[in-house]
């Protein structure tokens, strides 16, 4: 005798699988079983009832059941429980086999299911209307191939998720609230807004991105078949466009060529020479006005000291004392590099300051804001601006104090100690040395005297080189 | 909508037509917060069609189509009688918006006209994709078009916010672009593209944001003399020097308001089908720029035929090809064998010999494979040799043009 399964309308996932596990528990070959709906009439055979045991099913045949569940065709549950039967059957790899006959059909169902969604996904179009305590939502009607109402939720929960919508349709429909998602049964076309704000917009945008010279109806058919247009705004202007393209063309091409005027491109030019900034001051006020290239900074740290000066110190860049002060090495960092400049026997004063990057770059713990370092191609963001303002201050040497600043000035990084001491950056007379705030880190007192020592020696040493150049 | 900006729209959009890239694919997934709006898919989604069998899947439009320099190909040179526009910052954020949250579209495609100077254009571009990513939460997809003569600093902003940066090289050879586009430098249209390269390839080891989904750039065809042969040259270099996600091509296609110098004629669209086909064979099929050429005569591609088959007939001695033992590299060069159809035969060839009908199952182009193919019951020995071969193979034109 026949067994008879009966399954919900639609796609009804739990119940397939509620039946596959009974089938095979009970050992019931796929010849044996008759599938049907509610709205089937009544089957013949006997029926299945109570719990089965858990069937593991490899994740490539989930994958095939789950879209497959959703066809039209009526009979996908019967196509679906042979191809499980034969895998466990003798044939574990029978889905890897592209050319089976029966695989190829699943295959094509399947392939059926994924462009429904992909078109669904494409063609929904919402209207907007207000609802009655004020706030917009948007609603939809559409009519998709097959039951995937529910398969296409995820998408438009993920990219709709702060609006109040539905879309309904004639096999189900979608509820979102901004919160919940509700199904419900068939909607109707009525509940549609008869008109929405942006439509005729749309169309007029529409009817001006098509190009008559490049008519092609096949293409356009072939991917937006007519079965969709009517629920299309755009797709009203469709008969007009194709009427009218040869026309157009004709006229595009028979309108004579006009003279250019004149063809001389001293205008823009000029308007491109203007665009560089002129003075340091130019460039501070674009550096202060932009967005910050890297997380963090309230507010852009700009280079401090006079124009001409002998020597420019480059930093990594600002930290939080600096990015509150809204000025260069004012920090701890800062203190020590002023005692150290002070004892090498260089005026701050008369010394130029800045920093490779000029944003405060942080991760917030707590109440903290942390120092994080640069990146690389953080670091070259900057470069531009830092490569202007050296080109402005033009001193005799500048210094790279840490390996961003090298990173900076040079384009590359390169280790810091091999590095140390004199240095041309692309024929500007240039010295290598550490960070003061790598003194600071250091953890033993010793150790910190001996660097502290020698950073000092570094400066002098940069200071001797200033005033020979 | 009001008047104004629907007419500010018409004008704007319809500057915009002439550019081909406009594809929302590349980069990661990626969905709104709470608050915000748009996901990205990562494979990109065509909302609609028009009648000339393009995809909208971007609002493709333009800031402004006033512009400062006369590059005689492009409709809104200074030189031009064409009807202007701009919009403002605040317009394009809001029509950006409006049509998302319709479903209308994937995202923003946005071009400019140069106006003051290319820093300032860049700039209001880049505030475009700050307003819409800071100010409404937007994760849909961004593409913006780069200009090149703009600061470097412009740039690196931009793609911040950007998914996608292009920069169009518009002509392969440097001669044309100094004659049709004399305000236009092949040196740093590449330097640009250098930077950007850089910064993408840095930002991507850091698993930063810099225009993930990479850069691409558009060439015409048809305006100048370029061959094929340097179209494809150039193509294949941009590739590998500035790690290109996507060349367009896009006809010359005759425009309003045509310069003196251009040819009034209708679109090259069939030479445009055979260089995406020819691309294809470059990136995916490990076909070199010398054997897509070879197939075609002097320099260009065969019309007829597509560069794959073009090839296959030139070197008849190299097939027909078994298909049961054949390969991977040798079954991509048969005609009628996509990259897909490989694989599927690579796989069904583990399990069972295949002979004509599985073939037919796993691929749509029986007819053009079967010169090519031996499989368990197919043994093609003298097709290959028949001297009709090419034109029996010849499909029907895609697209008759209008002129005929
Ligand atoms: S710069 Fe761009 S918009 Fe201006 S004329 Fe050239 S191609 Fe056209």
């Amino acid at each position: 005798m026949n067994t008879a399964v009966t399954l919900a309308a639609g796609a009804d996932q739990d119940g397939f699988r509620l039946a596959v596990r009974r089938l095979l528990a009970a050992d019931i070959a796929p010849d044996a079983v008759v599938w049907g709906t509610p709205d089937a009439g009544d089957l013949f055979g006997g029926s299945l009832a109570g719990d089965a045991p858990p069937v593991m099913l490899p994740r490539a045949l989930a994958a095939m059941i789950t879209p497959v569940v959703c066809h039209r065709d009526p009979e996908r549950y019967a196509l679906l429980y042979r191809l499980i039967w034969r895998m466990r059957h003798g044939e574990p790899e029978l889905l890897a086999n592209p050319a089976d006959a029966l695989v190829r059909r699943l295959e094509m169902m399947r392939k059926a299911i994924r462009r429904d969604l992909h078109k669904m996904h494409a063609f929904v179009r919402f209207r907007e209307t207000i609802g009655p305590d004020g706030t917009a939502r948007y609603i939809a009607w559409f009519e998709p191939d097959h039951y995937i109402v529910e398969a296409t939720a995820g998408f438009f929960v993920e990219r709709f998720r702060s609006m109040i919508w539905a879309i309904l349709t004639p096999v189900g429909s979608l509820f979102w609230d901004t919160e919940r998602l509700a199904i419900g049964g068939p909607g109707t076309k009525d509940h549609l807004p008869a008109d929405d704000a942006f439509e005729a917009g749309w169309c007029s945008y529409y009817e001006s991105i098509f190009n008559p010279a490049r008519l092609n109806t096949v293409a356009m058919r072939s991917e937006m078949a007519g079965k969709y247009w009517h629920n299309l705004p755009e797709a009203r202007l469709i008969p007009a466009l194709v009427r009218g393209a040869p026309e157009r063309l004709r006229d595009m091409v028979a309108r004579e060529a006009t003279t250019p005027i004149h063809r001389d491109p001293a205008l823009a030019v000029a308007a491109m020479a203007k665009q560089n900034p002129k003075t340091l001051a130019d460039l501070n006020r674009i550096i202060a006005a932009a967005p910050s290239l890297v997380p963090g900074a309230t507010r852009a740290v700009l280079g401090e000291g006079p124009i001409g000066a002998a020597i420019m110190l480059v930093g990594e860049q600002p930290g939080d004392a600096e990015d509150n002060a809204g000025r260069p090495f004012v920090g701890p960092a800062g203190q020590m590099l002023d005692r150290a400049l002070a004892e090498a026997g260089i005026d701050r004063t008369t010394t130029y300051l800045t920093n490779a990057v000029k944003h405060f770059k942080y991760q917030q713990r707590g109440k903290r804001r942390l120092h994080a370092s640069p990146t690389t191609s953080e670091v070259k963001h900057y470069r531009w601006w830092l490569m202007q303002e050296l080109g402005f201050v033009q001193p005799k040497l500048v210094v790279a104090l840490g390996a961003t600043a090298l990173l900076a000035l040079t384009g590359q990084p390169l280790p810091l100690l091999r590095n140390r001491g004199p240095i041309s950056f692309d024929g500007q007379a240039g010295f290598v040395t550490t960070h003061p705030a790598y003194l600071l880190r250091l953890p033993d007192p010793a150790t910190q005297q001996t660097a502290y020592t020698a950073f000092v020696a570094d400066l002098q040493h940069a200071r001797s080189l200033a005033s020979a150049c | 909508m009001d008047e104004a900006l629907d007419t500010k729209l018409r004008i704007l959009a319809d500057a915009a037509k002439y550019d081909a890239s406009c594809a929302s694919s590349g980069g990661k997934k990626r969905a709104a917060g709470k608050n915000g709006i748009g996901s990205t898919t990562g494979s990109g989604i065509c909302h609609s069609y028009t009648p000339d069998g393009r995809c909208i899947s971007l609002l493709k439009i333009l800031l402004t189509n006033y512009c400062l320099f006369d590059c005689a190909y492009c409709i809104n040179r200074r030189s031009s009688n064409t009807k202007r526009a701009r919009f403002t910052v605040a317009e394009v954020v809001s029509l950006t918006i409006g049509f998302y949250k319709r479903n209308y579209i994937e995202g923003l495609f946005l071009s400019s006209g140069i106006i003051r100077s290319p820093d300032y254009t860049m700039e209001q571009m880049m505030l475009v994709a700050k307003t819409l990513r800071n100010e409404h939460g937007f994760a849909g997809y961004i593409h913006l078009k780069t200009i090149p003569e703009a600061n470097p600093w412009l740039i690196e902003q931009a793609g911040l916010f950007a998914d996608r940066l292009s920069i169009n090289l518009e002509l392969p050879l440097q001669k044309s672009l100094e004659d049709l586009a004399p305000e236009k430098n092949t040196a740093t249209i590449k330097t640009a593209m250098g930077q950007m390269r850089e910064r993408i390839i840095e930002a991507k080891e850091e698993r930063r944001h810099f225009a993930p989904a990479g850069q691409s750039t558009q060439l015409i065809i048809g305006a100048d003399t370029a061959t094929d042969d340097v179209v494809l040259t150039t193509s294949a270099s941009l590739y590998k020097n500035y790690a290109l996600k996507r060349v367009y091509y896009s006809a010359f296609s005759p425009i309003p308001e045509a310069s003196r110098f251009l040819p009034a004629k209708s679109p090259p669209l069939q030479r445009e089908h055979r260089l995406y086909q020819a691309d294809w064979l470059l990136r995916y099929y490990g076909f070199t720029v010398p054997e897509i050429t070879e197939g075609g005569d002097a320099s260009m591609l065969d019309l007829d035929i597509d560069p794959k088959l073009a090839w296959a007939l030139k070197h008849r001695a190299l097939f027909p090809v078994d298909v049961n033992t054949a390969p991977r590299e040798m079954l991509l060069r048969v005609p009628g064998l996509g990259t897909r159809a490989v694989d599927k035969i690579l796989a069904a060839r583990r399990h069972m010999r295949l002979r004509l009908d599985d073939i037919a199952r796993l691929t749509s182009g029986l007819k053009r494979l079967r010169p090519f193919l031996i499989t368990l019951d197919h043994r093609p020995t003298r097709l290959i040799d028949r001297a009709d071969l090419r034109q029996s193979l010849i499909a029907p034109p895609v697209q008759p043009s209008l002129f005929d």
